[in-house]
């Protein structure tokens, strides 16, 4: 019996979802980063589960989320250095506390 | 170089910015001032020449010295340029002051870039006085006024960044509704299926704007140009912001800058637009009739010479737009006239404070006094000051009130006669009760702060003025007395610019 | 007639003015004050040779054949052309009272500069400060009173008018350090400033009805196949008020349109000549040099009023509402000023008084000139005694600042029993005194006496009121007389020297102007001036029983003065207690100036000028302020908005999409 896909569409909606929730509430940067490849994983799977069941003979899902991968890791490594950066001059990584700039 | 003798008017500034640009220490940066102002009064002065020439020999166009070099063309905007007998009164007027303010701001601080934003305001001023085009002009207009925001922020005194702020977001203000007010003429400037222009000329002659649009766009340009003009209720960037500039900018300001306002309003609005004049003008006629007694009335209690001179100088704006308001040969030149003579007695007065300021370090009457004692040469070129502002025959002030006053009674008596009303003969009288209420404030001024004992034993060792600053001063009484011994001359001049042709515009008689 | 001649009368003192106010700080003071009086002398005799050949030499541009006296323009210059018809002109109209007043006022001009180089400068012969300032401003002033008279043009005469008036304002103030002195020569400037706004939109009510601004177009024909010559006539006048007549609005709140503008231009003159309610600044005004209210304030610039109303007289003439309020104002002026005389203690004060109140004779005599009571006797009267009593008050002034030159003080108390002391001040201010009070055969009885006849022919009532003030004229006069020369002997202070007569450039003047007063009574006055040019027969109207009547009361008046005041005793204290209320308020002049003080201050200041003041910057300003305030504010509220927080960017898609989800699902079910 074949696994219909909904079974793996719901869990990456539910971890999309989890991310937006995180997204908006989490102040720490880094909770917010990882909500962020959170989301971004999410919709990775979508891609490669689309992929598999509509268009089977096809690689281009699995090929872009490869590559998203590989971006999403490199976002990633410049995300922590500005935050890192960000945390040296500013004590902090609260967002809500950064507003310096701003005003 | 060039073949128009206007486009000068333009060129000269932007020399002189290119000038400043390169100079290195004070010594070049006053000669390139005083050279170009120079420059610019003897170019005025050329001009004069010519056009009273070309007049003799019968010509009778509105505008002489007529060109128009292409811009933007999909909106027909052009660099249009001509003069008549009003533009080069103005032009006339705003190089004298200008050569002046440039040795009332001998000393200034930090020379170089005030001279730049000085001498930037004076390139709108002469642009916006040989402009025809309306686009042009209102670009000239803005150039005039945005430098004043820095050359009052960096370089004024007391609470300056509030007046600054407040006149140039009045002023701007204003510009929202003229810019309003143009865009509504360029769209109605001709009649179906023609050529839409920005030419004033053409504007006029088309006559194409429907009584309805009149209605509405002449308030628009009329207020628009009326807060430059200092026009009641929209006067009081003018106190504020005359207080807290630097000299040279208060005498530029009120000298040259406030009589764009006036301009505007009889080359814009009363000339584009002379049916709503007539029937409106009675709005106005209050407002700006408030003006000439209100202002008075407040310059008699104030205690800073700056904000008495700026209260002054309400009431007589107020009274150059009454006058433009009668809608009478007379009184109208009369309102040129007023232009000039204030513009002249107004820059004195500014000319004059500064240098007091500068030596007691205050300007509040009654911590001075006695200053006749002390500084001979200020205090007597104060008096004369006073004098003419006060409407003494022989200086300019009386001529032009007495030109503004006949033809307003004339055109006052004419309506109330005719049944028309006697809005105009009554507030002609309270105009007329302005030259009492002047002398009060004049000579109360000049009793406190130059006659009577020594208030302040300290203000005993101040030195009297120094030669740039005497030359200031004699250029600007001079100019004075000119006028007010030889009107005829400058009234001939205005007069030939209401020729018949404009007569026509204007429905005059 | 030669143009020279009258350009060079003009044109000398305003070119003394310019080379004194310009250059002579560079100057010595001698110099100055020589320059000055060599320049005055030059144009003294070029006023009396115009003014000889005007009178005598028997030009046909001048007199008729029929030895009418004519109006002639020697020279008129546009000045400023307000519309084709209405044009200022500059111009020098020669006629009987303008030549009158040229003589006047070189005479008494160069009198007062002759004079002034001996008083401004003290016992040690040190120059005053400002000197040559001084001289400055009187060429200025000689200028411009000359500018005035001549005028041909109402306009040019307010042009000059405004000019005498500033004139006036630098001499009142020329002691500037002086904080009365300053407040003195502001309130005179504004009080006839005041009166010039009246003055000023008389002239724009005529000018528009009449469409000139010229007197010859309003009281005088042109003479035919003579150009520039004039005659004066009714018709004119006559035509003049047809066209307000006739006018859409004759009338104006109750009064003819006429009558209005000739009251409003009477205003202007109520103002320069100090009539009552607008007097009050001539007293203060004594707080100027003594030469300047000789000169200013007692014989040219305050008769310029009655000047002005003798030149639009047949005008007036046209409304005889406009002359009744000319004559009941002088009335009332001649008695105030008299009884306000009475109690000054000030010489100068008294000698003001006086002024105001001879002036106000002379507003009354042309308050009652009619063609029809003795042929305009009035008028003639009336110029007389502009001329008779500029001589001597001119004398008066000039006596009186010899005094104060040598007493150092205004104070009569301060100076009694001079007689022996100073011999020429005291015999020519003796005569001055005598002039005023009308004793024949001084000049001021001839002067008087006609303007109390031609009251007896206007009124009973007026000629009694106006014999009363003539008593009164004496009696203060010898009241002052004797307090300065008798009362009591004279007691020098310990160390000073005795006060003694004045230098020559001083007693020259009193000498010369005494001896005026002694003659100029018998000067055929009326063969010279008359309001219609035809020449006056005086002594054909002369009425014996006034004369006596005028005499006697003279008398009295001289007699209760010497009975008082010639030798010290109670009588004048015990007068004082009789009526306390009565000379409280004489002495303070009836509380004038306390209710100018009031209005001013408490009405105009207080509750005109603050009010706008604070209307200005907490209603205007504020209503400005408030915008920008209200823009800030607003910009601050919704700020957060735009907080940089993408959180709370994203929350706000996030429900911006739910919604705009939610409303498509609706819709689309």
């Amino acid at each position: 019996m074949e696994i219909s896909a909904i079974y793996y569409l719901v869990p990456a909606l539910i971890m999309f979802c989890c991310g937006v929730y995180g997204f908006i509430t989490r102040k720490n940067m880094i909770a917010m980063l990882i909500s962020l490849e959170l989301m971004l994983n999410a919709v990775d799977m979508n891609f490669v589960i689309f992929n598999r069941y509509l268009y089977p003979d096809a690689m281009e899902g699995m090929f872009f989320t490869l590559f998203a991968i590989a971006i999403a890791a490199a976002e990633t490594a410049l995300a922590i250095a500005i935050i890192i950066n960000i945390f040296r001059a500013a004590k902090n990584i609260d967002v809500r506390s950064l507003n310096e700039m701003k005003f | 170089m060039f073949s128009n003798i206007l486009i000068y008017f333009v060129v000269i500034p932007l020399l002189m910015l290119a000038g400043l640009a390169i100079s290195r220490n004070i010594k070049q940066i006053r000669a390139v001032a005083v050279v170009g102002s120079l420059a610019l009064t003897a170019l005025s002065v050329v001009l004069l020449l010519q056009y009273l020439e070309i007049r003799h020999s019968g010509n009778t166009e509105p505008m002489l010295f007529v060109d128009s070099w292409s811009w933007f063309a999909p909106l027909n905007i052009n660099l249009a340029v001509g003069v008549d007998g009003i533009s080069i009164a103005m032009l006339l007027l705003s190089s004298v002051i200008v050569f002046a303010g440039s040795f009332a701001s001998w000393t200034i601080q930090q020379p170089k870039e005030f001279f730049l934003w000085l001498i930037l305001l004076s390139t709108g001023v002469f642009g916006f006085f040989i402009s025809i085009d309306l686009f042009t002009m209102f670009m000239f207009y803005e150039v005039a006024l945005i430098p004043m925001y820095l050359l009052i922020g960096v370089w004024g005194s007391g609470n300056k960044n509030y007046s600054a702020m407040k006149l140039t977001l009045m002023l701007m203000g204003g510009s929202a509704f003229l810019m309003l007010g143009l865009i509504g003429i360029y769209y109605h400037s001709a009649p179906e299926g023609g050529q839409l222009t920005w030419n004033i000329l053409e504007i006029a002659k088309n006559g194409a704007i429907s009584h309805g649009w009149q209605t509405f766009l002449f308030p628009m340009t009329f207020v628009g140009f009326g807060v430059l003009g200092a026009m009641f209720p929209f006067h009081t960037w003018s106190p504020d912001g005359h207080a807290s500039a630097p000299t040279a900018v208060s005498m530029l300001h009120a000298g040259v800058l406030m009589k764009l306002g006036g301009y505007g309003c009889f080359r814009v609005a009363i000339y584009l637009m002379p049916q709503a004049a007539h029937e409106l003008a009675w709005i106005f006629l209050i407002l700006t009739g408030i003006s000439v007694v209100y202002g008075a009335f407040c310059a008699c209690v104030k205690t800073d010479l700056k904000y008495i001179n700026a209260y002054s100088s309400v009431s007589h704006c107020g009274l150059v737009l009454f006058a433009i308001l009668m809608l009478n040969t007379t009184a109208m030149t009369g309102a040129i006239m007023q232009m000039l003579s204030h513009g002249l007695m107004t820059a004195l007065f500014f000319a004059l404070i500064g240098m007091i300021y500068g030596r007691t370090h205050t300007r509040d009457i009654t911590k001075m006094g006695g200053m006749m004692q002390i500084l001979p040469y200020l205090s007597v070129c104060y008096v004369i000051a006073g004098m003419a502002s006060l409407g003494l025959p022989g200086l300019s002030g009386f001529v032009a009130e007495m030109t503004i006053f006949v033809g307003s009674f004339q055109q006052g008596m004419a309506d109330y006669l005719s049944g028309a009303g006697s809005l105009r003969l009554v507030f002609t009288i309270i105009a007329c009760c302005s030259i009492v209420i002047t002398a009060v404030y004049i000579l109360r001024v000049v009793g406190k702060l130059l006659l009577g004992p020594v208030h302040d034993e300290h203000h005993r060792e101040l030195t009297d003025a120094t030669w740039w600053e005497r030359l200031s001063t004699v250029t600007l009484i001079l100019c004075v007395a000119g006028i007010g011994c030889f009107p005829n001359f400058f009234n001939n001049l205005i007069n030939f610019t209401f020729s018949p042709a404009i007569f026509a515009v204007l429905g005059l008689n | 007639m030669d143009v020279t001649i009258p350009i060079l009368i003009l044109a000398i003192p305003l070119f003394m003015f310019l080379l004194l106010g310009l250059l002579g700080m560079k100057m010595s003071h001698k110099l100055a004050g020589t320059l000055g009086t060599l320049g005055m002398g030059t144009v003294l005799v070029l006023s009396y040779y115009t003014a000889y050949n005007y009178f005598f030499s028997g030009s046909a541009q001048f007199i008729t054949e029929g030895g009418d006296r004519l109006q002639a323009l020697i020279f008129d210059q546009t000045w400023l052309a307000f519309t084709e018809k209405l044009i200022i002109k500059i111009g020098f109209l020669l006629d009987p009272i303008s030549a009158m007043m040229l003589v006047v006022i070189t005479t008494i001009s160069f009198m007062v500069h002759l004079y002034s180089m001996g008083y401004m400068r003290d016992h040690h012969g040190v120059y005053e400060h400002g000197f040559q300032r001084f001289y400055a401003f009187l060429s200025l002033f000689s200028f411009s009173m000359l500018g005035l008279v001549v005028a041909p043009n109402i306009f040019q005469m307010y042009i000059f008018w405004e000019l005498v008036g500033a004139s006036s304002y630098l001499l009142i103030g020329f002691y500037y350090v002086k904080p009365s002195a300053v407040s003195a020569s502001k309130k005179a400037f504004i009080v006839t400033r005041f009166a010039d706004l009246g003055f000023l939109i008389g002239i724009l009510v005529l000018s528009y009805y009449t469409g000139t601004f010229n007197f010859t177009q309003f009281t005088s024909a042109p003479v035919e196949g003579m150009a520039g010559v004039f005659q004066v006539s009714e018709n004119t006048a006559m035509g003049i008020r047809n066209i307000f007549e006739t006018s859409a609005a004759p009338m104006f709140m109750g009064a003819s349109v006429l009558t209005w503008a000739l009251v409003l231009i009477f205003m202007g003159g109520m103002g320069k000549s100090a009539m009552m309610p607008l007097h009050i600044w001539l007293p203060d005004a004594m707080e100027g040099p003594t030469p300047v209210s000789a000169l200013i304030h007692a014989a040219t610039m305050v008769v310029a009023g009655v000047y002005l109303v003798a030149r639009l007289f047949p005008l007036y003439l046209m409304e005889e509402s406009a002359l009744t309020i000319i004559t009941v104002v002088g009335a009332l002026t001649a008695f105030y000023a008299a009884m306000v005389a009475c109690t000054q203690i000030d010489i100068k004060r008294v000698l003001a008084f006086s002024t105001i109140s001879q002036i106000a004779f002379m507003m009354v005599s042309l308050g009652v000139a009619r063609p029809e009571i003795h042929e305009g006797l009035g008028y003639m009267a009336s110029m007389f005694h502009l001329f008779t009593h500029a001589m001597f008050k001119a004398l008066l002034f000039l006596g009186a600042g010899a005094l104060i030159h040598a007493i150092g003080s205004n104070d009569y108390t301060a100076m009694h029993g001079l007689r022996k002391y100073m011999p020429i001040t005291h015999w020519t201010f003796l005569i001055g005194c005598l002039a005023i009070a009308g004793i024949i055969p001084f000049s001021g009885f001839f002067s008087k006496d006609e303007i109390l006849s031609a009251c007896v022919g206007y009124d009973w009532v007026a000629y009694l009121w106006m014999s009363l003030v003539a008593g009164l004229t004496a009696f203060y006069m010898f009241r002052l007389y004797f307090l300065i020369f008798w009362w009591k002997e004279h007691k020098v202070a310990e160390g000073h020297h005795a006060p003694h007569d004045q230098p020559w450039t001083m007693s020259l003047p009193l000498i010369i102007l005494a001896a005026v007063s002694c003659v100029a009574g018998f000067i055929p006055f009326g063969k010279l001036v008359s309001w219609n040019g035809e020449p006056y027969d005086f002594m054909a109207h002369f009425d014996w029983g006034v004369a006596a009547v005028s005499l006697t009361v003279a008398l009295i008046g001289i007699g209760l003065a010497a009975v008082m005041y010639a030798r010290e005793n109670t009588l004048p204290e015990k007068f004082k207690n009789a009526l306390p209320r009565l000379w409280d308020w004489c002495h303070h002049r009836f509380y004038w100036d306390e209710l100018y003080m009031f209005i001013t201050h408490k009405i105009i200041f207080g509750c005109v000028c603050r009010p706008l003041a604070w209307f200005d910057r907490h209603v205007i300003d504020g209503t400005m302020d408030a915008m920008a305030t209200v823009t800030n504010k607003a910009s601050e509220a919704i700020k957060p908005l735009q907080s940089g927080q993408i959180q709370m960017y994203v929350w706000y898609y996030l429900v911006g999409a739910l919604l705009l989800g939610t409303i498509t699902a609706v819709c689309l079910l």
